[in-house]
């Protein structure tokens, strides 16, 4: 079992003729993800490594029957991208591109409210379900299938190191996912923890936050009330400067809120097993879990 | 991106909200001459970094006479301006706004930001003007008034009420402060800012609202349709290695320690700065050089923090997945050999052809320490300073 994503989703890449979409649509059909369709305005009918191309993403659904979506599309075009996938019957909506205007994300967020599907990200590495299905550009191989570890992370790489050291460690995953780095993201750290509940397989649970906005927190207390599963927890960037931006657009301690050591806090009230050393963790999730 | 004050007024200007006569100025004989034009005293000399509490730090003056303020635009131009928020080493004042003073009824606190939270832009107010908001919040949170306008639909008339009327305003200023409410959100929202802040709006002796201060951050994200904006960016009130990184698409922050580090993606580079520390030093840097970082990226942030005087030490992290080991290790050759290392450089590479990877950095000939695993890395780099 898994989360989200399987062997079954069948995948459509909104940008998929751009130099990142080609690349990362290749790696993911060489693991094993069913591509079925592309889209780029203005290329409907042309074909992406025998991937067919469509003007729209109504088109695509239509003629290939794609559930889910990769977007690469620039962040001047990423908010349009989106509502269209949304309003065609995507189901599922990952979001690799990095960079698009809060106000836009603001505005998207708001009309999701009336859609049933699912958006991961926006400046996300993407979700994997090891063995069976990557949509993103983490790199495939250093994922072990067969769970029992869920993996969610604000981070990419950071959920790389992560991954890799489970595997080292012989644990593997069920799913292993990036909600994104921005300051409004689709599915939050909560959505997440709650399918891995509900998920037989998934036996533990690795939640890697970072500095800035109140998320962990809030996933704390719901870890409380509603996980019965082990969680070991790790935050990024105690050392930090207020008021700077670290990199990614949402990890910024304004105002004395969203530091690394109110959400260790946090988390260590809550009964989540908080790893204060990366060069560690894979070792405390194997005598966790 | 951060504006001056001055520059914000002049935004409020242009969507009508109101704010005092005044300009800026470069000199003491610039600010003399707004000074004068301004038809009478007192005037207002405030400093122009991009940092809170100028007030505090001696950065604001209220000028009674021509005397006085030729008097303190001398004293505050030049001056380096300490506050709790530029950090122990200051801010050099180069530009003053000077600016008609008022008669001041009542402060305020008035705020709009985007909520991330509730995906939607939130209202802030308080009666307790002046102040900093932040103790107020914490100390007596029921005095913030709080209103949430979904982005869908805009700013309504009950919005306007409610804010209006929770502050307290008198009935003969409601209207104006109504329309300047709105004003502010139209800016706030066509401008893709992230903060707008005014503390403190000002209920006047005549019961006239109007904006004494104007804090104003743009959405970096969104300056692709703001030409306009970009010109306002002042490079000044940035640190020049971090400016030069900005020009190769690398998100650099200089920091205090002496451990400087290059990690490729945000979170990981945060989580490598932590382990520096952990392991007993102190990093002297944040650097991402992107997720999908190439050779290239790795060498221009070699060579912007090797020029950084106070780094003892370097790490480099890279985790290279898609974009194989072996490329990061030419490029990591091909910059410490352009930039000609002295200090010790700790590399610690995993990923896709890490093995290949590592060969080449034996096989250069330069003094790189090899790093087993992130906490070794972490330690070898503490030890070597």
């Amino acid at each position: 079992m898994s989360i989200f994503v399987d062997k079954e989703t069948r995948l459509l890449v909104q940008g998929i003729t751009g130099k990142e979409g080609q690349f990362h649509t290749r790696q993911c059909i060489e693991y094993g993800t069913r591509v079925v369709a592309g889209v780029t305005p203005g290329k409907g009918g042309q074909k992406m490594d025998g991937v067919p191309v469509f003007n729209t993403v109504a088109e695509a659904v239509k003629g290939t029957g794609a559930n889910a979506s990769m977007i690469f599309v620039p962040p001047p075009f990423c908010a349009d991208a989106i509502m269209e996938a949304a309003d065609s019957g995507i189901d599922l909506i990952v979001v690799i591109t990095e960079g698009i205007p809060v106000m836009d994300m603001v505005r998207v967020k708001n009309f999701l409210v009336t859609k049933t599907c699912r958006l991961i990200g926006p400046n996300c590495p993407g979700i994997i379900t090891p063995g069976e299905c990557k949509i993103g550009i983490m790199p495939g191989k250093i994922h072990m299938p067969g769970g029992p570890a869920g993996v969610v992370s604000r981070s990419g790489t950071l959920t790389y190191e992560v991954v890799d050291q489970l595997t080292k460690l012989g644990i593997g995953q069920t799913t292993c996912l990036g909600i994104g780095g921005d300051p409004i993201i689709g599915t939050n750290f909560i959505d997440v923890l709650e399918a891995f509940e509900n998920d037989p397989d998934t036996r533990g649970i690795v939640m890697v936050g970072e500095i800035g906005g109140n998320a962990e927190e809030e996933a704390a207390a719901f870890i409380k009330a509603h996980v019965t599963k082990p969680v070991v927890g790790f935050i990024a960037g105690l050392t930090a400067p207020p008021g700077r931006r670290m990199g990614h657009a949402g990890a910024i301690i304004s105002g004395g809120s969203g530091t690394g050591q109110a959400k260790i806090e946090a988390m260590e009230k809550n009964g989540i097993h908080v790893c204060k050393n990366l060069g560690i963790l894979g070792e405390v999730c194997k005598s966790v879990f | 991106m951060k504006i001056h004050e001055y520059q914000a007024k002049a935004l409020f200007r242009t969507f009508g909200v109101p704010v005092p006569d005044g300009g800026v100025a470069f000199s003491v004989q610039e600010a003399v001459d707004v000074a004068k034009g301004l038809g009478g005293y007192p005037v207002v000399v405030k400093a122009q970094i991009h940092a809170g509490g100028r007030g505090k730090g001696g950065g604001v003056k209220l000028a009674a006479s021509e005397v006085e303020a030729e008097q303190y635009a001398g004293e505050i131009l030049g001056m380096t301006l300490v506050t709790h928020q530029t950090g122990p080493q200051g801010r050099v004042v180069k530009r003053l706004l000077v600016e008609a003073g008022q008669k001041i009824a009542k402060e305020f606190y008035l705020s709009i930001l985007v909520d991330r939270a509730t995906a939607g832009i939130m209202i802030m107010a308080s009666q307790e003007g002046g102040m900093d908001i932040e103790e107020v919040a914490a100390r007596t949170p029921e005095k913030i008034i709080k209103v949430r306008i979904n982005p869908l639909v805009g700013i309504q008339g009950y919005h306007l009420r409610q804010v209006g009327f929770e502050l307290g305003l008198p009935k003969a200023a409601l209207k104006e402060f109504s329309t300047l409410l709105k004003n502010l959100y139209t800016l706030f929202v066509k401008n893709d800012c992230s903060l707008l802040e005014i503390n403190p709006l000002i209920l006047t002796e005549d019961d006239r609202v109007m904006a004494i201060d104007a804090k104003l951050d743009i959405d970096s994200n969104a300056l692709f349709r703001h030409k306009d904006l970009l010109e306002l960016r002042d490079l000044d009130e940035e640190d020049p290695l971090e400016v030069e990184a900005s020009k190769f698409n690398l998100n650099y922050i200089n920091l205090d320690g002496n451990v400087g580090n290059i990690v490729n993606g945000a979170g990981l580079a945060m989580a490598t700065m932590d382990i520096i520390k952990n392991a007993g030093a102190e990093p002297a840097n944040f650097m991402d050089v992107g997720g999908g970082a190439t050779a290239e990226m790795v060498e221009n942030a070699l060579s912007i923090i090797l020029r950084d005087k106070k780094v003892k030490a370097v790490l480099i992290n890279i985790f290279g997945g898609i974009l194989r080991c072996d490329v990061f290790a030419e490029g990591i050759v091909s910059a410490a050999k352009k930039s000609g290392i002295t200090i010790p450089v700790v590399v610690r590479m995993e990923g896709t052809n890490v093995e290949r990877g590592k060969e080449i950095l034996a096989q250069s000939g330069l003094n790189l320490i090899n790093a087993m695993n992130l906490k070794d890395a972490a330690e070898k780099v503490a030890a070597a300073i």
